[in-house]
């Protein structure tokens, strides 16, 4: 063993290097980032997924064409396009051909041979333009004046309850990571306490030689953002990756359609280590400012 | 004796005192009184042992002069200021001018000799590069020259007391409290410690020492502050006279 130098002596951390409890709290904190980066995905990707299923729906109508007495089906539908078509805001309308519209029942009936008896009505799909799209209204008249039996549907209440539901779904995941962020702090505070309580005889020598409140806190405070950090960052990775698979294995369609995972989104990620940190540093500040106080 | 403590007429003298007790009490809780209706006033630069049986107060009078308890009643000035008015944001940098030498030490296991000599030094911002040839250096002068990257736990009683009086002194207290610093260790080490503080001493500390060790009171012919019931009493004749 070499002499001890003075010269080159370095100041020790006042508290001890490694605690056997960090390992098991640092565990708990990349399981509940972990949680909360997946909550965060998941609504990012719902969120995308009702955007696109809504502009789906914007973008088109259905008409249902009942034929009068006197009339096939078929031309009454081949009219129904027509007259839809010279609608300002229509880009396309056509008659949907009677296999397509029976294939369309077909499923919900036991035996398809009923279906020739079944006055099936023609269906009119509308392409409308996205930017002017006609109004229910004005396709309505269109078809009056034709004098034709027609209803008109522009999917405005399926839009609603998708955005209803998209809606649900963002403030689900807000609350979700609220309680997430509260469980993380509380997991911190209790550590911050447990950890104070098996180094009372390093914060009481520290205090009693004159250490500000705010000095011991502090040290306290980094350990316990340093370890959120690195919790954090070991959860926000797994659920990176577990995003990533998703990502492959939907590729563009699969999985994709229900949850559009993009790569951008996994960026989003980052953030879970730094909010990690800060709320330990919060949580293990109020904790140890609050015990410190009871010294003296 | 010159350096006396002063029970009335504390304002008599010319010289502010360092500490002055009026009329202090003292309680755990709701328990009884541990300390009744203490008064005195300490020069600076004076020497004073504290006497008493077991459980008499010693370290509960200690413990209010190192601010790790608040008095029931009663005042404290400390190095000039009333405690009972003094913001609780100031009482660190009070603590900084006092060393203490706990009757446990209070060594901290998990740093070296060394480290534990400069934990006053740091809190105090000091810069290592500053103090390090100091802390060195007083390590020598209380032995422990070869053991200053020993971990408290591996030192002798004697070893552990010197190195607790190392921190108490290292940053150069106004006053020095020391609880039993000679509880556990031979006749022989109990008088090399007693030396090491009238050299502080002699250097402008005020030492107040709370002993048990009736023997070393007595040779030392310092003066005495004598607790009994949580009373205080000042012995006038120091025993070491024939
Ligand atoms: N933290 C505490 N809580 C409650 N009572 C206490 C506490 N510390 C001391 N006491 C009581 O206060 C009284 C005085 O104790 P103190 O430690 O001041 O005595 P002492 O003179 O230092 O004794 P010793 O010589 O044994 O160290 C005793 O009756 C003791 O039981
Ligand atoms: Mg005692």
């Amino acid at each position: 063993m070499t002499p001890f130098d003075p010269a080159r002596w370095r100041p020790a951390p006042f508290l001890p290097r490694s605690d056997v409890r960090d390992g098991a709290l640092t565990f708990v904190i990349a399981v509940l980032c972990f949680l909360a980066c997946l909550t965060a995905l998941g609504a990012v990707a719902s969120d995308r997924a009702a955007r696109g299923w809504t502009a789906q729906l914007a973008g088109s109508a259905t008409v249902v064409v009942h034929p009068r007495p006197g009339e096939t089906p078929d031309s009454a539908a081949a009219r129904a396009a027509e007259a839809l078509s010279s609608v300002a805001g229509v880009t396309e309308a056509a008659a949907l051909e009677k296999e397509k519209a029976e294939a369309l029942i077909a499923p919900w009936l036991d035996d398809p041979r009923v279906l020739a008896d079944l006055p099936v009505p023609r269906l009119v799909t509308v392409e409308l333009d996205r930017r002017a799209p006609a109004s229910t209204e004005a396709m309505t008249a269109a078809l009056k004046a034709q004098g034709l039996d027609a209803t008109v549907d522009d999917h405005s209440s399926w839009m609603k309850e998708i955005k209803a539901a998209a809606g649900l779904t963002r403030w689900a995941a807000f609350g979700v990571f609220l309680l997430i962020a509260m469980a993380t702090a509380a997991a911190i505070a209790f550590a911050t306490r447990a950890g104070l309580a098996a180094r009372r005889d390093i914060v009481e020598v520290l205090h009693l030689s004159g250490a500000t409140d705010g000095f011991i806190a502090r040290m306290f405070q980094v350990r316990f953002a340093r370890m959120a950090a690195l919790g954090g960052l070991a959860g926000a990775a797994g659920a990176a990756a577990f995003g990533a698979t998703l990502r492959l294995i939907g590729g563009g369609e699969g999985l994709t359609p229900v949850l559009p995972v993009a790569w951008s989104d996994l960026s989003l990620t980052l953030a879970c280590p730094i909010a990690a940190a800060g709320v330990a540093a919060l949580a293990a500040r109020r904790t140890a400012v609050a015990l410190i106080g009871e010294l003296t | 004796m010159s350096r006396n403590a002063e029970t009335q007429g504390a304002s008599d003298t010319a010289e502010e005192p360092i500490l002055r007790f009026d009329q202090v009490s003292m309680r755990y809780g709701r328990q009884p009184e541990v300390l009744t209706d203490v008064s005195f006033a300490l020069r600076p630069g004076s020497f004073h042992f504290v006497t008493g049986a077991s459980g008499a107060g010693k370290s509960s009078l200690l413990k209010l002069i190192y601010l790790a308890a608040k008095p029931s009643s009663g005042l404290i000035h400390l190095f000039g200021e009333d405690l009972s008015r003094t913001p609780a944001a100031r009482l660190p940098l009070l603590r900084r001018r006092i060393g203490v030498v706990f009757q446990d030490f209070r060594l901290l296991d998990h740093l070296s000799a060394f480290d534990n000599v400069a934990v006053p030094l740091r809190i105090a911002s000091q810069r290592p590069s500053d103090y390090r040839a100091d802390v060195a250096e007083l390590l020598g002068w209380v032995g422990l020259k070869a053991k200053m990257q020993a971990l408290p736990p591996t030192l002798a009683g004697g070893e552990k007391q010197r190195l607790a009086i190392a921190r108490a002194v290292v940053a150069r207290p106004d006053l020095l409290l020391a609880d039993e610093p000679t509880g556990n260790v031979d006749h022989q080490m109990a008088l090399r410690i007693y030396r090491l503080f009238v050299e502080l001493n002699r250097l402008g500390t005020t030492v107040v020492i709370a002993t048990h060790d009736q023997d070393l009171v007595a040779r030392s012919g310092q003066p005495v502050m004598h607790l009994e019931g949580g009373r205080l009493s000042f012995p006038s004749a120091p025993r070491s006279r024939p």
